[in-house]
C-alpha cells in the first residue's frame, strides 16, 4: 500500500543568533491505519517535526529542505509545504489533525466543553445547523467514553484522563486519516494511561486512522507501535518494527535508550550510563574551532 | 542512625459543600510507613491516592489530622524550634527541578542557605569546604563554575542534583523523594536513581520514594506500598508485590504499565480470593472514587479476567 504520508529530506533550522538544525534530513514514510511511534528526548526535534507536518511552525522555525506529499484520497498528492491561505486552512484537522502535548493546558479553562468542539464544526462545516453541531459534539463525547451531558462542563471539571479524552474526541471530529499525538499521555497515571492507550487503538481500528505517537517514553512506544523511529539531536538514527529494535538494535543510542528503562519484571541489571552523541559532539567542536577561527581574524 | 515511622496517618480536607453541608475527604486514611536505615520504600499509586499528601506530612508541611510521627521513637514536638530540629533529620526532594530552584538566585545562595540554618557551617572557609563536598557527592562539578550559575543556566538532570545537594546540606539521616525523576527524560532518569541510591548507601540514609513508576520502584526498593484513595492496598517486598501483585489494584498496575521487554502481565483473580490473609483493606471507594472505578474498568472489560476482578473490587454502583 501507498503511504498516506511521505517526509523526504526534511530539514528545519531555527534562525537564531546561532542557527539550531532542529530536524536534520529526515525521512519517513505513514501507511494507512499504522501506528508510528517517533521517540528522542527533550530538544532531538521530535515536536518540531510534528509542527512542520501540521504546518504550525513560527519564526524563528524555517524549513530549509525538503519535502512532505501527502496522498489525498483522490490519488492524487499534495505537497503539504506549499499549502497557502484557504487551501491550507481547509487541509488542517480536515486531514491531519493533532492532540497536543499536555491535556491539561490545551482546552480553554473559560469555555464549556461543548462549544470547544462546536467550533471546528463551525469552521469546517459551515453548512451545518446549530442543533446538528451540537448532535455531532455529543456524539464524538460519547465515541471516546464520556457522557453527553459532559458537554456542559468546564475543563476544571474533568479529570486529566478526561481532558485528554476530549482532546482526541476534537482531533477524530472531520474523520482525519492521520492524527499527530505528541506526547498525549504523558501527565497521566499507568492505569488512565494505558485506557487512553486501548481508546485510541479501538478508535483506530473503527475509523482507519493512522497515529503518529510522539513521546520521550520507548518503552510505551515498543509496546503500541507498529514501527518506530529513535531521534537524536534532530536526526532519525533508526527506524524499523518494535521486535527488531528490542531484539537487534542497529544505533548505539537506540541500544542506550533501552538499557535506560527498567524492565518491569524482567531481571534487567541497571546501569546508568550516558549516551555521548559522537556526531553532534564533532559538529559542534568544529562550528566552535569556526566560530574561534573567525574571531580570531577579526581580531587580527 | 534513624528510622522514621508513621503509625496510623490521616489527613483530611474539609470541602465545602452546599448549603450547610459539608464533606471531608479523607485524602489519607490510616497509613502507617516504616523507613529504616539505608532501606529504600517506594511509595505507589495513581494520581489522587494520597502518596504526595504523605510526603507532605513527613516533611511537616500539612499537619496530620491523625496519626504519630516518630524519629527513632521520639515524638516530634510541634514548636518552631522542634520543626527546625525535624527538618535537619528529614530532607525533602521535589518533583519539579524546574519550578523547586529560585530562579533569581546563584547555585552558591540556594546550598549555602541550609548549611547555615542548620549551623554546619559557620565561617566562609567552612561554607567553600562544604559546599565542594556537597556538589562532589552529587557529581556536579567543577565547583566554583557551578556555585556561580543561576538555575537557568543548568540542564533539568544537573538542576535535580542540586536539589538533590540542597536536601544533603543539613547532613540529614531521612530523605523523602516526591518522584524526583519524572519530569527528567528517560535517558538521565536511571543515573539520578542510581545516585540516590548510592547516597542511601555511603550515608546510611532512609530514603522513602515515592514514584508512579513501578519498574523503578521494583529495582530501587526494597519494599513497595501500594495506595489507593488514600489507604495502603498492598505491601511487602519489592519483587514479590510485583511479581505476584495479590490485590486487584496492584495486578491492574502491573498490567497497565508498560514493559515490551517481558510477555504481558495475567491478571487472575484467584489469587486475590486465595489469599484473604494478607494486607488488604476494605475496598472503600472513597470520595474521589465517584469517576475512578468505571473510568479503569471499561478498557479492559473484553478481559474476562479483568472483568472478575472489577467484580470483586468495586462496590454496586
Amino acid at each position: 500500500m501507498d503511504p498516506i504520508l511521505s517526509i523526504t529530506d526534511l530539514t528545519v533550522d531555527y534562525q537564531t543568533a546561532s542557527p539550531v538544525r532542529a530536524v536534520n534530513n529526515v525521512s519517513l514514510d505513514i501507511h494507512p491505519g499504522e501506528i508510528v511511534g517517533l521517540a528522542g528526548e527533550s530538544g532531538c526535534g521530535k515536536s518540531t517535526l510534528a509542527y512542520t507536518i501540521t504546518r504550525l511552525l513560527q519564526a524563528p522555525a524555517e524549513i530549509t529542505g525538503g519535502s512532505i506529499a501527502w496522498r489525498r484520497e483522490d490519488g492524487g498528492t499534495t505537497d503539504i509545504l506549499t499549502l497557502d491561505g484557504p487551501a491550507l486552512r481547509a487541509f488542517r484537522w480536515q486531514e491531519i489533525s493533532m492532540v497536543f502535548q499536555g491535556a491539561m493546558n490545551a482546552l480553554n479553562p473559560v469555555h464549556r466543553i461543548g462549544s470547544q468542539i462546536e467550533d471546528i464544526f463551525i469552521d469546517h462545516r459551515a453548512g451545518l445547523t446549530r442543533r446538528e453541531r451540537r448532535e455531532r459534539a455529543a456524539e464524538l463525547l460519547q465515541t471516546v467514553g464520556i457522557p453527553a451531558d459532559r458537554l456542559r462542563s468546564y475543563p476544571h471539571e474533568l479529570s486529566g484522563g478526561m481532558r485528554q479524552r476530549v482532546m482526541i474526541a476534537m482531533a477524530l471530529a472531520l474523520r482525519p486519516r492521520l492524527i499527530i499525538m505528541d506526547e498525549p499521555t504523558t501527565a497521566l497515571d499507568v492505569v488512565v494511561q494505558r485506557n487512553i492507550l486501548e481508546e485510541i487503538n479501538r478508535l483506530r481500528t473503527e475509523f482507519g486512522f493512522a497515529v503518529l505517537f510522539i513521546t520521550h517514553d520507548l518503552g510505551l512506544l515498543l509496546e503500541i507501535s507498529d514501527r518506530v523511529g529513535i531521534m537524536l539531536s534532530g536526526r532519525l538514527v533508526e527506524e524499523n518494527t518494535p521486535d527488531v529494535l528490542l531484539e537487534n538494535p542497529a544505533h548505539d543510542y537506540t541500544r542506550h535508550l533501552l538499557r535506560s528503562f527498567p524492565s518491569l519484571r524482567g531481571d534487567v541489571p541497571l546501569t546508568g550510563t550516558r549516551y555521548v552523541d559522537a556526531e553532534a559532539a564533532s559538529a559542534f567542536a568544529s562550528a566552535a574551532s569556526a566560530a574561534s577561527d573567525r574571531e580570531e581574524e577579526a581580531t587580527v | 542512625m534513624t528510622t522514621l515511622e508513621a503509625l496510623h496517618l490521616r489527613k483530611n480536607y474539609d470541602i465545602r459543600g452546599t448549603g450547610l453541608r459539608n464533606t471531608v475527604l479523607k485524602a489519607v486514611d490510616d497509613v502507617s510507613i516504616v523507613v529504616r536505615p539505608g532501606e529504600s520504600v517506594a511509595l505507589v499509586g495513581e494520581s489522587g491516592s494520597g502518596k504526595s499528601t504523605i510526603a507532605k506530612m513527613l516533611i511537616r508541611l500539612v499537619e496530620p489530622t491523625g496519626g504519630d510521627i516518630t524519629l527513632d521513637g521520639e515524638a516530634i514536638g510541634r514548636g518552631r524550634r522542634s520543626t527546625k530540629q525535624y527538618r535537619s533529620r528529614v530532607q525533602m526532594v521535589f518533583q519539579d527541578p524546574f519550578s523547586s530552584l529560585n530562579p533569581s538566585l546563584p547555585i552558591r545562595h540556594q546550598l549555602a542557605r541550609p548549611l547555615r540554618i542548620h549551623g554546619i557551617v559557620r565561617t566562609r572557609a567552612e561554607e567553600d569546604r562544604e559546599l565542594r563536598r556537597l556538589l562532589d557527592s552529587v557529581n556536579l562539578g567543577p565547583a566554583d563554575e557551578m556555585l556561580a550559575k543561576y538555575p537557568h543556566e543548568l540542564s533539568g538532570g544537573q538542576r535535580q542534583r542540586i536539589a538533590i545537594a540542597r536536601a544533603l546540606a543539613p547532613q540529614p539521616e531521612v530523605l523523602i523523594a516526591d518522584e524526583p525523576v519524572s519530569m527528567l527524560d528517560v535517558s538521565i532518569r536511571l543515573e539520578i536513581l542510581q545516585l540516590l541510591d548510592d547516597l542511601k548507601r555511603e550515608r546510611n540514609l532512609a530514603v522513602l520514594y515515592i514514584t508512579h513508576d513501578l519498574a523503578t520502584a521494583r529495582h530501587f526498593s526494597s519494599q513497595i506500598v501500594v495506595m489507593r484513595h488514600g489507604r495502603v492496598v498492598e505491601r511487602g517486598g519489592s519483587s514479590e508485590v510485583i511479581l505476584n501483585p495479590i490485590h486487584p489494584y496492584t495486578q491492574l498496575l502491573v498490567r497497565a504499565a508498560p514493559d515490551p521487554k517481558s510477555e504481558p502481565f495475567v491478571v487472575d483473580p484467584e489469587r486475590y480470593r486465595a489469599s484473604p490473609d494478607v494486607l488488604i483493606t476494605a475496598d472503600d471507594p472513597g470520595p474521589a472514587a465517584a469517576e475512578s472505578p468505571t473510568h479503569w474498568a471499561r478498557a479492559w472489560s473484553d478481559d474476562p479476567a479483568v472483568a472478575s476482578l472489577l467484580a470483586s473490587l468495586t462496590p454496586a454502583l
